[in-house]
């Protein structure tokens, strides 16, 4: 499928701050499942930073503005070819072992709960187990926006029962790693066929270990495996981590966000 | 005290090193030597060395004992303790390349995966990223004991940031004003020239995009910090600048530095705060201490933090086990300084052996530093000894034990004269472009009569070091 991509972010500060670092993974993996026509980011009176491969494959983009400066614009517009390979992470290049995925963070920390849960699952071989635990994640979970946070752990949305996908991901990671399977966070974008909302565009999903596969995604929410709607970004071992926008201002101005993001097939 | 090898005298005879000091001591009546006693106290306090030795906490503004009886080194002896020493911290950074890289080491099956990857300090941030020459630590401060004539054991490794190097520097200054006439009668190697081999090693590691005479600055938490004294007193002695955090920002490629003059380019942070502070867009968001957007110039290769970030999975108490093994299979060499022999109560034999002979044992956390929570099993009380017993047995994997070493003695002044107190040794080796180590060390002492413990928090004091020329 060919997607075209145009990612619009604004951050408003209400008095001028004196500079922003941004660091960017915004830009479309290298494995089999994908290969970029176009890609293009560009930040409003930005200066490029050091640009790098980091340890897990991902194109890590530094930016800066140097103030004073009250609003920011960094918009991503690409087109990319997808194709569906189940899920799997085909021919993706990386310098961390599996096993390093296995250290919790704070948002994917256990609880007794979700140990239970993570053992509530059964599958014959790891990859049917994978499947299994996220299933189990997607029934202990309701998809309910506007239920839960950008800091909500993994353990809090299983007690409260309903969530997004940044949470749905948070627990499938937590629920892996009960069964010794090393997991992390995948950011992205998803062209929504049916009812394409927006809040699905940018999408965020998990990927697990799966011995002689390799690292296979899985998205809770969507109860599916990444197919050619899906765009994959970068990884981290959290939400935080896998963000594909982290920024830090110097100065007292308070920050609000606006976010669009438009995903369309294009005809062929 | 039989027991113990006392560096002074071997049978009853004065080992050579030694000798000329004999004479100097018989000559210091008590008067005199209460006088140079005082004036060495008053000296410190002038200079206003009273932070803590290797970050044990503790009252900051207390003075750190100075004993005034050096610690002599044969010319020989040192040189073999120098193959051991750069040996170990040529090994200990081919691991960190290493595990950060293929991770060879791991594939052969020569150290446990978990061990390494899942190690606090083990730093996905920094995977796959070589930094300049290879090198991630930069200083490699190696805790050394002796039991014997030829019989040294490495306590510990410190890969990260090992203070102390300036009570190294202001031992041998105080002695050297107090007592002219011993640096005249006997030849002593020179350790003053530590801070331009520092700043020289460091600017050997500058980044490939740095063009010209690189800049050398060092980051300090901040006056706060117990081991403040020690930044701002390297710095001066580097002729480099001291910075905090809010003096450097990140803009395009590089990281600047605020001067009178204008933003000036830095190209080496020599960082005395840790890993999850030093840049609050990588690590702890909530981190004051460092410079938004570091780690990505650095990634970059924009800048060189020194030690590397991540440097810290070698020094790992349950790694410093596999430092022998990392010498054997980078270098292809045999170790020349020994490990001590230790438990690890992760494992369940080396446990049951462990709690079986908690009173000969010394058990350490795997993580703690300075002397705490630590048991030392031949002085302690039965209800100590218990007591600790229970903590092991909540989390085991927490602790590693070792035998009680015969730490040797070195004379030292005391109430009633001179007599013999326990040492250990922690010299400082400079990895750059090349490997160097001054002549020396910083020497700790434990006042306390038959004490093994050195640690500043724990009644320990420091002495000069002195490696005799040939």
């Amino acid at each position: 499928m060919r997607l075209l991509v145009d990612h619009v972010t604004r951050y408003h500060y209400d008095q001028p701050v004196r500079g922003v670092v941004q660091s960017h993974r915004l830009t479309p993996s290298r494995f089999a499942g994908q290969k970029v026509q176009s890609w293009e980011v560009t930040v409003s009176g930005g200066q490029r930073g050091g640009g790098f491969r980091d340890g897990a494959g991902d194109w890590v983009q530094a930016w800066s503005v140097t103030g004073p400066v009250s609003e920011i614009t960094v918009r991503v517009r690409g087109c990319v070819d997808t194709m569906d390979l189940s899920g799997l992470l085909r021919r993706h290049r990386e310098a961390i072992p599996p096993t390093a995925w296995l250290h919790p963070t704070a948002p994917t920390r256990t609880d007794a709960a979700l140990v239970d849960l993570a053992h509530s699952a059964s599958g014959n071989g790891p990859l049917a187990l994978a499947h299994a635990l996220s299933d189990a994640v997607a029934d202990a979970i309701a998809y309910r926006p506007g239920t839960t946070h950008a800091h909500t752990t993994a353990a809090e949305a299983l007690a409260q029962g309903e969530g997004v996908c940044q949470d749905h991901t948070h627990a499938l990671i937590a629920c892996a790693r009960v069964r010794d399977m090393p997991a992390r966070y995948v950011s992205g974008y998803l062209y929504a066929t049916d009812d394409g909302t927006p809040h699905e565009a940018s999408h965020a999903w998990a990927e697990v270990w799966v011995a002689d596969l390799g690292w296979v995604g899985f998205d809770p929410a969507n109860r599916c495996c990444p197919d050619d709607r899906y765009i994959r970004l970068g990884s981290g071992a959290d939400a935080r981590q896998a963000a594909p926008i982290r920024g830090i201002a110097r100065g007292n101005g308070e920050e609000r966000l606006d976010v669009t993001v438009a995903i369309e097939a294009a005809q062929q | 005290m039989s027991a113990y090898f006392n560096e002074m005298y071997d049978t009853g005879a004065v080992r050579p090193p030694y000798a000329r000091l004999r004479d100097w001591m018989d000559a210091m009546p008590t008067e005199l030597r209460n006088l140079k006693q005082a004036e060495a106290e008053a000296l410190f306090r002038r200079i206003g060395i009273t932070f803590a030795v290797y970050g044990e906490g503790g009252d900051p503004d207390r003075l750190i004992p100075f004993d005034m009886f050096p610690r002599v080194f044969a010319h020989d002896e040192w040189r073999r303790l120098e193959r051991g020493i750069k040996q170990r911290a040529r090994a200990l950074n081919a691991f960190l390349s290493d595990v950060y890289d293929r991770g060879e080491i791991v594939r052969a099956g020569r150290i446990p995966e978990r061990l390494v990857y899942l190690n606090e300090a083990y730093e996905k941030a920094v995977a796959g990223i070589r930094p300049p020459k290879g090198v991630y630590s930069h200083i490699v401060g190696i805790d050394l004991v002796r039991t014997g004539p030829d019989q040294f054991y490495v306590l510990e490794d410190n890969c990260r940031t090992p203070s102390g190097v300036s009570y190294m520097l202001e031992n041998r200054e105080i002695m050297m004003r107090m007592f002219p006439e011993l640096f005249r009668s006997n030849r002593i190697e020179p350790v003053e020239g530590y801070p331009e081999l520092l700043r020289r090693t460091l600017a050997s590691v500058a980044p490939e995009k740095c063009k010209g005479d690189p800049t050398v600055v060092i980051l300090t938490p901040g006056h706060f910090n117990s081991a403040y004294y020690e930044h701002s007193f390297l710095a001066d002695l580097m002729g480099v600048e001291l910075v905090e955090g809010q003096d450097l920002f990140v803009e395009g490629e590089f990281v600047f530095m605020r001067t009178t003059q204008g933003p000036q380019r830095v190209d080496v942070i020599y960082r005395r705060i840790d890993d999850t502070f030093l840049d609050p867009l990588c690590f702890r968001p909530d981190s004051m201490l460092g410079i938004a957007g570091l780690m990505d110039v650095y990634r970059s290769g924009g800048v060189t933090i020194a030690s590397a970030p991540g440097a810290g999975v070698a020094d790992d108490k349950a790694i410093y086990c596999f430092v022998p093994e990392m010498v054997r299979f980078y270098l292809g060499e045999e170790p020349i300084l020994e490990n001590v022999p230790t438990w690890q109560c992760a494992r369940h034999d080396d446990l049951k052996y462990v709690l079986s002979n908690l009173p000969e044992l010394v058990v350490k956390e795997v993580h703690g530093s300075g002397g705490y929570g630590m048991l030392v099993g031949p002085k302690s009380s039965k209800e100590q000894i218990e007591a600790f017993r229970a903590k092991i047995l909540e989390e085991p994997e927490k602790y590693i034990a070792q035998p009680t070493l015969a730490l040797s003695t070195v004379p030292t002044f005391v109430e009633e004269g001179v007599a013999p107190r326990h040492v250990d040794l922690r010299p400082y080796c400079l990895v750059g472009e090349r490997i160097e180590l001054v002549p020396g060390g910083l020497t700790r002492v434990a006042l306390t009569e038959g004490s093994l413990v050195v640690n500043s928090s724990q009644g320990g004091g420091v002495k000069d070091t002195w490696v005799l020329a040939e």
